[in-house]
């Protein structure tokens, strides 16, 4: 804001002082967990138990890391959910453009009642039981199917693209490609696909965060352990307090492997969060994009 | 007048059937798009509507031999088993106060968050702000709850070091029922206050600078322009968003819950929602846990539907 021209009176900047500080307080409260849990996690697991680790590493080690690794489930778990993510949000992406293109098309006889069936479904569910016995009968339980079909579709995410279609693609262009003799499967294959890259890459981004985090479906629909994705792992691990330890041999004294066994904690919630940590600097505007073309309204 | 109608009327009759003619030439022409569209119905069918109907167990005693339609009726019975039960309370209880307690808290912070942003220049300090407060939106569920539990932790949790070293006795707070609310809103707005002011800070952009040249003019100051001009020009926004979030409410991130759940907080985190996954699918007691899920979500739907009602009353916003 351009408020800034004319100088501001006295309580005008004691109020801007305040301001300055408030968010100063709020940039604090929300960056230190995340810097804690670095630092304790790069530090030595002794330094960690003793309470030594307050805002940087102390006694720099990469114990921590190393002892996550000697967790067999840790590297199945990423493996299964790097799996789950890139199956996942292919099946999402090609389901959502399948049906919110022919939604943003005016001359769609019947997207009212489609729109309706959609929306609907974000207001009133048949609860976890039902769907539960759903994916049962299908015999899906305990399959990779579980993970991947019941959230193959998501309303928010092919109401965003809608909105997207119906701003870039006129429906005159349609028209005239039809009037051309171009089918509606080769227009999207050849006009709509190449002219919503960036829309792809929002709900690519949307989807794969989805998946990338999500446990309660593999808590309710997996009971073998190799197809446990990771954040089921981690929830074994630092919440139901399961480390195994017996694999920690290279440490001298018993309480020494428990400090190991404490510290790997934040080692392994540093390695399940940084893929999407990392690449937040790049995405975080075409998110916010995604989120703002959703909000608009019809 | 009489004379006049009666052509008027077949004219009409002649257009609607003009038009059924055309919206079937349209159908005609764009079969690829309903081929297309089939994929995600079937999805949506299988997925969505056959659980709903499925939520018809609730009426019934479910057993897997006959399956849905073949269990015999129980009419209301699991429904009053559940209201009479002596833990119904207790659950409706602890729903009712996290998600209230929930929406007083979580829905205003990014309003404010948002406003506070909206006073400073844009330059780093700002950038900085927005992007590390919409960080932790990122973060999964189960690494929120996961630090939750390390930095509480009784012996070795940052929050016992620090009152070690201040000389306080130490705290098992997530054992401690009284606590568990405020563990669980607060963290809530840890996570989500940075998303939650991205829609607001759009919003405010929008907002026509003549007004704000027309309140100095006048002698504002910056408060009385985030009152007087800020804030109304948010107002839709923020009910569509309230309304959602009370559509939203009888939800209230039960997968958070379940997590942060153990046995000595129970007394205050079992919610509605917890309780149907734990009865049906760790019980396998179906029906009595789909009347419970039903009740759940009949309540959210009421109070959406209120809510958006409310709405359209109070001001010129609602969903629909």
């Amino acid at each position: 804001m351009s408020q800034q021209t004319i100088k501001d009176s006295g309580s005008d900047r004691l109020f801007i002082i305040f301001i300055y500080l408030f968010l100063t307080a709020v940039l604090v409260v929300v960056l230190y967990p995340l810097v804690y849990i670095l630092s304790a996690s790069l530090s030595s697991p002794s330094a960690v138990a003793a309470g030594k680790v307050w805002l940087l590493p102390v006694d720099f080690s990469l114990e921590g890391f190393k002892a996550v690794f000697s967790q067999s489930s840790v590297l199945r778990g990423y493996a299964n959910t790097l799996f789950y993510t890139t199956l996942g949000t292919t099946i999402n992406i090609i389901l959502t453009i399948m049906i919110a293109y022919p939604l943003s098309r005016k001359t769609f006889v019947g997207r009212g009642i489609i729109m309706f069936l959609l929306v609907f479904t974000m207001l009133f569910e048949g609860g976890l039981i039902p769907l539960y016995l759903t994916v049962k009968n299908l015999g899906m339980l305990d399959s990779i199917w579980a993970m991947l079909l019941p959230n193959a579709l998501m309303v928010w995410q092919v109401i965003i693209a809608r909105t997207f279609f119906q701003m870039t693609i006129p429906e005159e262009l349609s028209e005239a490609a039809q009037l051309d003799g171009c089918s509606d499967l080769a227009f999207m294959l050849k006009i709509v696909l190449p002219l919503s890259k960036p829309i792809v890459a929002v709900l690519i981004l949307m989807y794969a965060v989805f998946h990338w985090n999500s446990y309660f479906e593999a808590l309710m629909f997996l009971s073998s352990r190799e197809l446990y994705p990771l954040q089921l792992v981690l929830r074994e691990i630092v919440i139901m307090n399961t480390v195994d330890i017996s694999n920690i041999t290279d440490v001298a004294s018993y309480s020494a492997q428990l400090n190991l066994a404490n510290q790997l904690k934040y080692s392994l919630i540093v390695l399940t969060t940084l893929p999407i940590l990392l690449i937040y600097p790049f995405v975080q505007k075409h998110f916010v994009r995604g989120m703002l073309i959703g909000s608009v309204k019809e | 007048m009489d004379t006049n109608r009666l052509p008027l009327q077949k004219n009409k009759s002649y257009l609607s059937n003009q038009l059924t003619k055309i919206k079937l030439k349209q159908i005609k022409r764009h079969w690829q798009l309903y081929l297309i569209v089939m994929l995600p119905l079937l999805y949506l069918l299988i997925f969505k509507y056959i659980p709903m109907y499925g939520a018809l167990i609730a009426f019934k005693d479910f057993n897997a031999v006959d399956g849905i339609l073949g269990s015999p009726w129980a009419g209301w019975k699991h429904f009053e088993a559940f209201f009479t039960a002596p833990n119904f309370w207790p659950i409706v209880n602890n729903t009712l106060l996290l998600g209230v307690y929930g929406l007083l808290v979580g829905f205003p912070a990014p309003i404010i968050l948002a406003l506070a942003l909206n006073e400073i220049r844009n330059g780093i300090f700002k950038k900085s702000v927005q992007m590390i407060t919409f960080a932790p939106y990122f973060i999964s569920t189960v690494v929120v709850v996961s630090m939750i539990i390390l930095f509480t932790s009784p012996r070795l949790g940052i929050f016992n070091h620090l009152f070690e070293f201040m000389g306080f006795q130490q705290v098992d707070f997530m054992g401690i029922p009284q606590y568990f609310s405020h563990i669980f809103v607060w963290s809530d707005v840890w996570q989500n206050v940075g998303y939650g002011a991205v829609i607001y800070l759009a919003a405010l952009s929008g907002v026509n600078p003549q007004l704000y040249e027309a309140a100095r003019v006048d002698g504002a100051t910056r408060l009385q322009k985030i009152i007087h001009i800020d804030l109304p020009s948010i107002m839709p926004t923020v009910v569509i968003l309230l309304i959602l979030n009370v559509g939203q409410f009888m939800k209230l991130g039960f997968e958070k819950i379940y997590l942060m759940q153990n046995n000595l907080n129970l007394s205050a985190s079992e919610v509605l929602q917890t309780y149907v996954f734990k009865v049906g699918i760790e019980g396998a007691n179906f029906s009595f846990a789909s009347a419970v899920g039903l009740f759940n979500s009949v309540i959210n739907l009421i109070l959406l539907l209120l809510a958006n009602y409310l709405a359209k009353r109070v001001s010129e916003s609602s969903l629909w």
